[in-house]
């Protein structure tokens, strides 16, 4: 899998969703952003393009970096690597239905052991040993997800498809005119792959980065789906992959008022406990988080916290 | 429990008393799993209609010695939801009411009933507009039929809608019905725009003459599959493959629903059935529902002789407070067997359009799952 290396130091900004985009101007200011701005819409999939109210606010140039349209002209031209691409996600998919079924085995056994009518200890005892297993199968599933990636960047490595080495250059090209790259949320795994395949955030120098919702979520180092009160099935969250890396144990969680039962202590509990020793962040509208050289410098956000209790608007 | 009307009748009349017994009080009373209907007048006589099949479903209200204040108290188990009138009996005539104590209504192509609401039930969030969903737009379509003539059809398309992308379809039976009482376009936007189902076409049909079409006619089936669905595929772009059409219906559009996939098996992938009228007899074909019922009876009464894998998902719904509880209930282990992917949801409901509203979102999104939980926006 392409990796970010360690030339990527610049200031990260993480975002809550946002409605009318005007925080990322201001944010590109805050972080002296004095230039063009490269801009990834690729979670917005088909309408990426769709970016005139996204620029207005951001008061400078702008330059859509188009990885969307861009894979999908990759995948038009090299139907070897399109097609070895979509067995790949056909596996990962694969593999991320059977680790959900785990999950829910052991879910299903936490709760029956936790009605039985036995002392505390030994409940608590189980707890923990329900917490364990989570724990084991969320990093057995990151380590099948990173070998499968690995697997993949050996047999069809990038810079051997001609197609994706030119758009690779040309972007780099891009992105090195510019001051600032910004993210916006959308599709996880159409962003993250193509924030992969086309190695965009590598190199970056003390650029600065500025990333909401799924685009926030694909920096981290662990990507974790959550929701609460899903229309049908278990509220269990799980892990989708590795991600970029670039923000070290923090859980990015847009969008909390919506998706978390922030009222339901036991279940945001035994979530920390399973994240630990990772901050679980909830990120409404307004919330930030402000990483330099990887440290995050200032915070504005939920926290949720080990005994169950969401620290609302948690400062740093 | 010692029930507050309990305590009311027990005690003191005075206008004191009586006053404190309607203050800060919200009617009908629920108190744990009891409900006390109150009203207040004078009547020679006061009934509770409701639609709870199980129950009388008329029953007489209590006056409170030396007052005018009515009542009556029955079980109402958790989550319930009991549609209801008041019948103010004066010198033999009746005269239906909702209660004027209770704000809480629900409106039907009858008029509206009063609601109440058993401990823990609550009306979706998910069914009121909202400003963080984009609207959905609708246009008319109109053609000539072959089979019923000309016809009119509303079709819904998603805020997002691009003539370049590819949508599944649903066409729901008694559009209008849904529309104007299950708020279904609210809920079409919201659980679009949260992901919660993929952007889709929606045709809400109609007909003047429900009971026949519905029940198990041959035109109704051939005006979906040979008019309707290849004239929308015409028109819009349209995923043209059965995991892409779904039929939805409550009541007899549920059983226009099955027997329209039934005649034409492996066309519509997907069905949402709600409260299907689904009438049957185990010996004979005399039926208690009546003449409206027969073509029903006969069209189920062969279904569950040769049930078959007719779609792929069903998801079934039904209210245990209506009398068709037991026909729905009888009909999942049939449909399970055919090795349809089946899911039935029932709720402590009636055969009403609340009912079929609060199953919208778990019904669309089991049988067109949206990628909510990959989508952060």
């Amino acid at each position: 899998m392409t990796a970010i290396n360690d030339e990527t130091t610049g200031p990260i900004v993480l975002l809550g969703p946002q409605t009318d985009f005007n925080e990322i101007g201001e944010m590109l200011d805050e972080v002296q952003a004095d230039g063009s701005v490269a801009l990834i819409t690729t979670g917005w999939q088909e309408n990426e393009s769709e970016d005139e109210a996204l620029i207005e606010k951001l008061r400078r140039p702008a330059i859509n970096l188009a990885l969307h349209a861009r894979s999908e002209r990759i995948y038009a031209q090299e139907s070897g690597y399109a097609k070895a691409r979509a067995a790949r996600q056909a596996r990962l998919q694969h593999l991320q239905r059977f680790y959900r079924m785990r999950l829910e085995a052991v879910d299903e056994a936490a709760r029956a052991i936790g009605v039985r009518h036995v002392d505390a200890e030994l409940l608590d005892e189980q707890h923990s040993i329900t917490v364990a297993q989570m724990c084991h199968l969320d990093n057995d599933h990151l380590q099948r997800c990173q070998t499968e990636w690995a697997a993949f960047d050996s047999q069809w490595p990038a810079a051997e498809q001609a197609s994706i080495a030119s758009e690779r250059a040309e972007l780099a090209e891009i992105v090195d005119r510019c001051a600032a790259v910004v993210i916006s949320g959308g599709h996880l795994t159409a962003l993250l792959n193509r924030l992969r395949l086309f190695n965009v955030l590598a190199n970056l120098g003390n650029k600065p980065i500025i990333a909401w919702s799924a685009g926030a979520m694909c920096l981290s180092d662990r990507i974790v789906l959550f929701h609460d009160s899903p229309p049908f099935g278990k509220n269990l969250a799980q892990m989708l992959d590795v991600g970029l890396g670039l923000i070290k144990n923090v859980v990015v969680m847009p969008d909390p008022s919506r998706r978390l039962r922030t009222h339901e202590s036991e279940g945001i509990s035994r979530f920390t406990q399973r994240m630990a020793p990772a901050e679980c962040l909830g990120m409404d509208i307004g919330a930030r988080l402000i990483f330099n050289q990887g440290r995050l410098q200032s915070a504005f956000a939920h926290r949720l916290l080990p005994n169950g209790q969401l620290q609302r608007g948690w400062r740093l | 429990m010692n029930l507050a009307i309990n305590r009311f009748s027990s005690g003191p009349k005075t206008r004191q008393t009586v006053r404190d017994f309607f203050a800060g009080k919200r009617f009908p009373l629920v108190e744990g799993d009891t409900i006390t209907f109150v009203w207040r007048g004078d009547a020679h006589e006061v009934k509770l209609h409701h639609w709870v099949f199980g129950l009388e479903s008329a029953q007489h209200l209590t006056r409170v010695d030396g007052t005018n204040i009515w009542f009556h108290c029955m079980p109402l188990p958790p989550e319930s939801r009991v549609e209801y009138k008041f019948e103010i009996i004066h010198d033999g005539h009746g005269r239906w009411i909702q209660d004027p104590l209770n704000p809480h209504l629900a409106r039907d192509p009858y008029g509206a009933n009063s609601v109440a609401h058993g401990n823990g039930y609550t009306v979706p969030e998910w069914i009121h507009p909202d400003p963080a969903s984009p609207y959905g737009s609708y246009e008319i379509v109109e053609f000539s039929s072959a089979v019923f003539g000309q016809r009119q059809t509303k079709v819904y398309l998603p805020a997002r809608f691009r003539s370049t992308r590819q949508y599944p379809l649903l066409i729901v039976h008694d559009g209008d019905d849904y529309l104007n009482y299950t708020a279904l376009g609210a809920v079409l936007d919201n659980l679009m725009a949260r992901r919660e189902i993929p952007d889709m076409i929606v045709a809400f049909t109609n007909s003047a003459h429900r009971l026949v079409e519905y029940a198990n006619d041959e035109r109704h089936a051939r005006f979906l599959t040979e008019e309707l669905v290849p004239h929308l595929e015409s028109r819009y772009p349209l995923r043209a493959q059965p995991q892409s059409r779904c039929l939805m219906g409550a009541s007899f559009g549920a059983v226009a629903s099955l027997s329209t996939a039934r005649r034409y098996p492996g066309f519509y992938g997907r069905l949402l059935l709600q409260s299907g009228s689904f009438a049957f007899t185990d010996i004979g074909d005399r039926n208690r529902r009546g003449p409206l019922f027969d073509n029903v009876v006969s069209f189920m009464n062969q279904f569950r002789d040769q049930p078959a894998a007719i779609s792929e998902r069903v998801f079934v719904s039904c209210g245990t407070y209506e009398s068709l509880i037991y026909e729905n209930r009888s009909l999942i282990p049939l449909l399970e067997a055919t090795g349809m992917d089946v899911r039935f949801r029932e709720a402590r409901d009636g055969h009403n359009w609340e009912n079929w509203r609060d199953r919208l979102r778990e019904g669309l999104s089991w049988l067109f799952p949206g990628p909510f939980l990959l989508v952060y926006e």
